[in-house]
């Protein structure tokens, strides 16, 4: 795992190595190991290297023997093993034991068609050198981000955005219609992204650049096909549970460096470990964070996982304070706003992991996903239910069910819990039933926008961009995998993977390995009947029947606890009635609104008052104060100005 | 003389979820929810702003979209309550 960049200039002019440098300099942290640089004709490959596999050997970029096609490449393929005895047998002979130059091998070998053999996440460019093309992929799930931007003279690329802003021929500038994405679904919508020019490859997605001629084609789609209706319940959780069995070994063999696993007190982290504790003899060291605010915190479940894994564990306090003190560094690493502060501990957590010596951790992230486990995929099951009978008594009081840890949905009457569910027939047309309630919630924060901001959006619309782009069988798939496609196609790539997943881990140089995101088990998952993904309400249902022993009983039972984080007061103290960072009053002031230009001032104002006097307590509100301090961080770090805040 | 409860519980709503802005999208008559102007806390804090400026004390039994989902609805509501 690692950080690659670079560029090749479109007119045929030998790159500067000078401009190459200074992209590396930018991204050091996914690679403090070691640094280099290629140049080749127009061409200029750079990385910074974590050293993971075969540290000896494996500098990149590297070449194949003949020198025909350089690569610089960020990630691991975790069936290198296995490709390499194939190609082997097919007369290549190979230097090093790097999964680097076994992707170097089946390119030479199939061409673009290599990524289908691959097991693995990654974010790779090859440099032609006979044919001065560039070819650059990026994993199915999208788990390794790669960006690019192309100019008038320049095709530019990189694992992080900064690094392509380090090229003087880049123009910084927001991208108003992704960021109106951002604020309505939580992601961008690939390939834009929250900067003007600068797309980032989709997941299961392929580039080549020829001449000045750019093509981006699709090689991977997340399906989901009639299940198999011979297969019985017990042989789904058998099946499930091997191949779960070998994605989790592959990916904790497949290292020269210790692994650790996060153990966050839930079904998924926990199964993960139990996996590698059951079937390897690797000694394992997992990492928790735990929350001073009990509504938050999941520290007791931990200790009960601890104790039946039998586990050396490590775990790191988030108070409201470290969110605030941290919180730019977290956009200055996850280069785009967010709804939610839950970015921020995982930040502290992976700078735990790195300070005991580990570069790699296992998580559970894509169960969720994958298995059925997220409230929304609950609620829209609920609203549909009730929607065939809507003068049904009984089935509103299913509403009860939803979303225990909320308190302010708990208190609620009968009356206002069927008043906020109710699914309108216009609704059940929508073709993404699922998610309008979080969406329309979010789309409220347009009430924050400038008049500018509103002007450059006038003619766009997320949800009919999103429309144009569901794969022609979505309208046939069962409601239940319709949400599941929208939760994996964006919300994963587009926020978990990415602003809570890649760029938090490798801000401290610590790769993330996820068992459940292999391709085979994900495809595995998208042929289990949606009946046995919930069954009525019982969510992962399948996977805690697949989980047998491995998991403890109390798991069985304990409801689904998301993973959250506090929001507005980890910026604003009541008892005080300040801001909790000098930053957050100048980001926030009227001045610095103005400045930026996307928000008006006087809402914001009206928000940042309520925020003092601690009543921003509901989540839309907390939703509107992360946002749109998240942006104005953006704005400070990579437009105003470009570097992190007090670097 | 003091101000109807209406006009001072349309300037609560439009400071408190609209931010100031808005006050022209909805009418007296309009229902709170089907306008996306509150939420499930919003309703909890018209509660508290009810308890705060008239003394009023919402019973679980009361907390029902016929006494809190508009304006005019939550004024008439004021009102009974106040006798």
């Amino acid at each position: 795992m690692c950080g690659i960049t670079g560029f090749v200039n479109l007119s045929g002019v030998r790159p500067d190595a000078a401009i190459a440098r200074a992209m590396i300099d930018r991204i050091p942290h996914r690679g403090p190991d070691e640094t280099g640089l290629h140049l080749d004709g127009p061409c200029a490959l750079g990385h910074v290297r974590l050293s993971i596999v075969d540290l000896a050997a494996g500098q990149q970029p590297m070449c194949t023997e003949d020198g025909r096609y350089w690569i610089v490449f960020n990630g691991e393929i975790f069936n290198h093993v296995e490709l390499r005895e194939k190609l082997t047998e097919a007369g290549h002979r190979f230097r090093t034991r790097c999964d680097t130059e076994v992707i170097l091998h089946l390119y030479q070998e199939k061409g673009a068609d290599c990524v289908h053999e691959m097991n693995g996440q990654w974010g790779f460019a090859i440099w032609d050198t006979r044919e001065q093309s560039l070819f650059m992929s990026r994993d199915r799930m999208g788990i390794r981000p790669l960006f690019y931007m192309k100019t008038a003279e320049n095709f530019i690329f990189g694992s992080e955005v900064k690094s392509i802003f380090s090229h003087p021929d880049a123009p910084r500038r927001i991208n108003p219609k992704g960021l109106n994405d951002l604020l309505t679904i939580w992601s961008t919508v690939a390939p834009n992204t929250l900067f003007e020019g600068v797309m980032e490859l989709p997941p299961g997605h392929c580039l080549r650049l020829s001449g000045r001629e750019l093509r981006v084609s699709r090689f991977w789609q997340l399906d989901y096909p009639e299940p198999d209706s011979e297969k019985s319940e017990d042989q789904y959780a058998t099946e499930l549970l091997d191949l779960l069995v070998d994605s989790t070994r592959l990916r904790f063999q497949s290292a020269d460096v210790p692994v650790g696993a996060y153990l966050s007190g839930g079904l998924d982290s926990t199964l993960i470990t139990s996996v590698v504790r059951r079937f390897t003899d690797a000694k394992l060291r997992t990492f928790s964070v735990t929350f001073e605010d009990a509504e938050f915190d999941e520290s007791s479940f931990q200790r009960q996982a601890i104790d039946y894994l039998q586990v050396e564990h490590q775990q790191v306090r988030c108070t409201k304070q470290d969110i605030a003190d941290n919180f730019p560094d977290v956009i200055w690493h996850a280069e785009q706003p967010t709804v939610r502060t839950a970015p921020a501990p995982m930040f502290l957590l992976a700078r735990l992991v790195r300070q005991h010596g580990y570069k790699v951790v296992l998580t559970g992230e894509g169960a969720d996903e994958m298995f059925g486990g997220y409230d929304i995929f609950k609620e829209a099951k609920v609203r549909r239910f009730w929607a065939q009978r809507p003068d049904s008594k009984l089935r509103p009081l299913l509403l009860r069910k939803l979303y225990p840890y909320i308190p302010a949905l708990q208190k609620q009457s009968d009356d206002y819990l069927r008043a906020f569910f109710y699914a309108r027939p216009e609704d059940l047309r929508s073709r993404f039933f699922s998610h309008l309630p979080r969406w329309e919630l979010t789309r409220k924060l347009e009430i924050f926008y400038s008049a500018s901001l509103k002007q450059a959006l006038v003619g766009h619309d997320t949800y009919s961009q999103i429309e144009r782009e569901l794969p022609d069988a979505y309208p046939r798939w069962h409601p239940f995998c319709q949400a599941q496609f929208l939760e994996s196609r964006y919300l994963l790539p587009g926020y978990l993977l990415s602003s809570q997943g890649d760029r938090m881990a490798m801000a401290h140089g610590v790769e993330g390995r996820f068992p459940f995101l292999d391709y085979r088990v994900v495809q595995f998952a998208s042929r289990i009947p949606p009946r046995l993904k919930m069954k009525v309400l019982d969510e992962k249902y399948l996977l805690k029947k697949a989980a047998g022993d491995l998991i403890p009983p109390f798991l069985r039972k304990r409801p689904k606890q998301p993973y959250r984080a506090p929001e507005a007061l980890s910026f604003y103290d009541p008892a005080s009635g300040k801001a909790r960072a000098d930053y957050v009053s100048d980001l926030l002031s009227r001045e610095k609104l103005e400045r930026f230009g996307l928000f008006n001032p006087q809402p914001v104002q009206h928000l940042v008052e309520k925020a003092r006097r601690g009543k921003v307590i509901g989540v839309r509100d907390g939703m509107a104060l992360v946002s749109i301090l998240s942006t104005q961080l953006l704005v400070e770090q990579f437009i105003d100005g470009f570097g992190r805040i007090g670097a | 003389m003091t101000q109807a409860p209406e006009q001072e519980i349309r300037t609560y709503i439009v400071n408190t979820f609209l931010f100031g802005e808005g006050g022209d999208s909805f009418n007296d008559e309009d229902s709170l929810i089907e306008k996306g102007i509150i939420d499930s806390t919003g309703v909890l804090e018209l509660v508290a702003f009810l308890d705060e400026t008239y003394g009023i004390q919402v019973a679980d039994q009361e907390l029902v979209a016929d006494n809190f989902d508009s304006v005019t609805k939550l004024g008439a509501f004021v009102k009974s309550k106040r006798g």
